[in-house]
């Protein structure tokens, strides 16, 4: 018998069956986990099983091979966040990028605690820019998580350390402005605030997305759910037109 | 033991939803032993249902006329539409037959999970009947999920240039639900869409 009880995200939710649910949740021990939730599609447990939301999960199962019953219990809904348009497109793509990224029962601490951070933003902050940061970061943080991170910490051409305004779409290195030369149209731009820090204007978020959006189409995504993509792209699309 | 052909209808039936192997045997047993009155009608609504079933061309509804029931109705209210998910949402909905107005059925919702884009919803056609006009009001019926809310939340951006009124359904306590048994969420939800009395 193999059992973990553990606060965690809720990441995705699937029916299975008439009444139950197969529910993926990010947890700080194990990483991402299934399990099975008997009468997970009740009306007492369907405002539990929110993405996003932060429940006490209970895994039990015979073998580590097997699918655990989960039982959960709330501590934390962000079910009102679901009727304001930019936080639950945050939300979905978040919780659905981590269910589908992630491989199960591998820990990733760092992980959980960005993604609680990001939903913690997302929750609090009172305009997208405080959260939108949080989220290119995050994304980062995955890919190098999952080995496909990026180097920004020197010029792939100069080895310089400073000016670093572009990456190479090919090998994720960051490059100087003195490094591009004749490619700069080829290279994707590097946004200061993730090498520098700071504040971040809305263009250099829109820049982050872009540059974490290359990596995850051509890294992560499995070419056979790259509809999955469009949830980011209706994000994006939202964050555009909240500060046009 | 029983015949090949019992076992198929056995079979067939257990896969229906809210039937397993058990009471698919019982129905198969009852349909058998009541081959008059319940074998035969059963039978001639289901091959009735199978050749003239048919999706409304203008709201999406199962039904076995084109344009459906509610859609031909003359007494419905043209100027109110109620955006739904599946044809369930519309039954459950007019079962109630507290909307006097027509319905749309978007064919399922977004979900960046399953893959579902908005091209694979009956969104154009809804924003097609919008603009064609006589419509005053809108009703996004989506179910109070993450992926509900967030197709809602894509067809008002979608409509938000026509001249309608947008309107959702209420979230909140449930009647006949008491406060100490509900989530926090709902609570929220409810605090938040509270109203004056009186």
């Amino acid at each position: 018998m193999t059992s973990l009880t553990a606060t965690a995200i809720v990441c995705s939710v699937r029916p299975h069956g008439e009444h139950g649910a197969i529910v993926r949740m990010l947890t700080a021990e194990a990483g991402l986990l299934p399990g099975y939730v008997q009468g997970g599609r009740s009306t007492r447990m369907r405002p539990v099983l929110i993405p996003g939301n932060i429940v006490r999960g209970a895994f039990r199962a015979r073998t580590a091979d097997q699918l655990a019953s989960l039982s959960v219990e709330l501590e934390h809904s962000r079910g009102p966040l679901l009727s304001e348009p930019l936080p639950a497109a945050a939300i979905d793509w978040t919780c659905a990028f981590t269910a589908a990224s992630l491989p199960e029962g591998h820990p990733y601490p760092a992980l959980y605690s960005a993604m609680s951070a990001v939903l913690d933003a997302v929750e609090a902050a009172p305009a997208a820019r405080g959260w939108a940061v949080a989220l290119v970061r995050y994304e980062l943080l995955v890919l190098a998580e999952l080995g496909f991170g990026l180097d920004l910490s020197e010029c792939a051409v100069t080895g310089a350390r400073a000016e670093l305004v572009y990456v190479s779409p090919r090998s994720g290195r960051a490059v100087s402005e003195a490094g591009a030369g004749l490619h700069k149209a080829r290279l994707l731009r590097l946004p200061p605030f993730l090498t520098e820090g700071g504040e971040a204007a809305w263009d250099d978020i829109l820049l982050g997305f872009a540059l974490t959006g290359h990596f995850i189409e051509r890294d992560l995504v499995d070419p056979r759910r790259a509809e999955m993509l469009a949830a980011r792209e209706r994000l994006i699309e939202r964050l555009k037109r909240a500060v046009a | 033991m029983s015949s090949p052909e019992i076992d198929a209808l056995t079979q067939a039936l257990a896969r229906l939803p809210g039937l397993g192997p058990r009471s698919a045997r019982r129905a198969v047993l009852h349909l058998l032993q009541r081959r008059d009155t319940a074998l035969v009608p059963l039978l001639r609504a289901l091959e009735s249902v199978q050749e003239r079933m048919v999706h409304c061309s203008i709201c999406g509804n199962v039904d076995t006329i084109d344009p459906c029931g509610i859609c031909a109705d003359p007494r419905r209210d043209g100027r109110a539409l109620c955006v739904v998910e599946d044809v369930a949402d519309l039954w459950a909905l007019e079962k109630s037959r507290l909307f006097p107005g027509r319905f749309h059925v978007l064919g399922g919702r977004l979900s960046a999970l399953d893959g579902v884009r908005p091209e694979d919803l009956a969104i154009a056609p809804l924003v097609q009947r919008v603009a064609a006009g006589g419509i005053d009001e809108v009703v996004l019926a989506m179910n109070a999920t993450l992926e509900g809310q967030t197709t809602a939340h894509y067809i008002a951006e979608r409509l938000e240039s026509y001249p309608v009124r947008l309107t959702q359904l209420a979230h909140g306590v449930p009647v006949g639900g008491e406060l100490d048994y509900l989530d926090e969420g709902t609570l929220a939800q409810a605090l938040r869409a509270r109203r004056p009395i009186g």
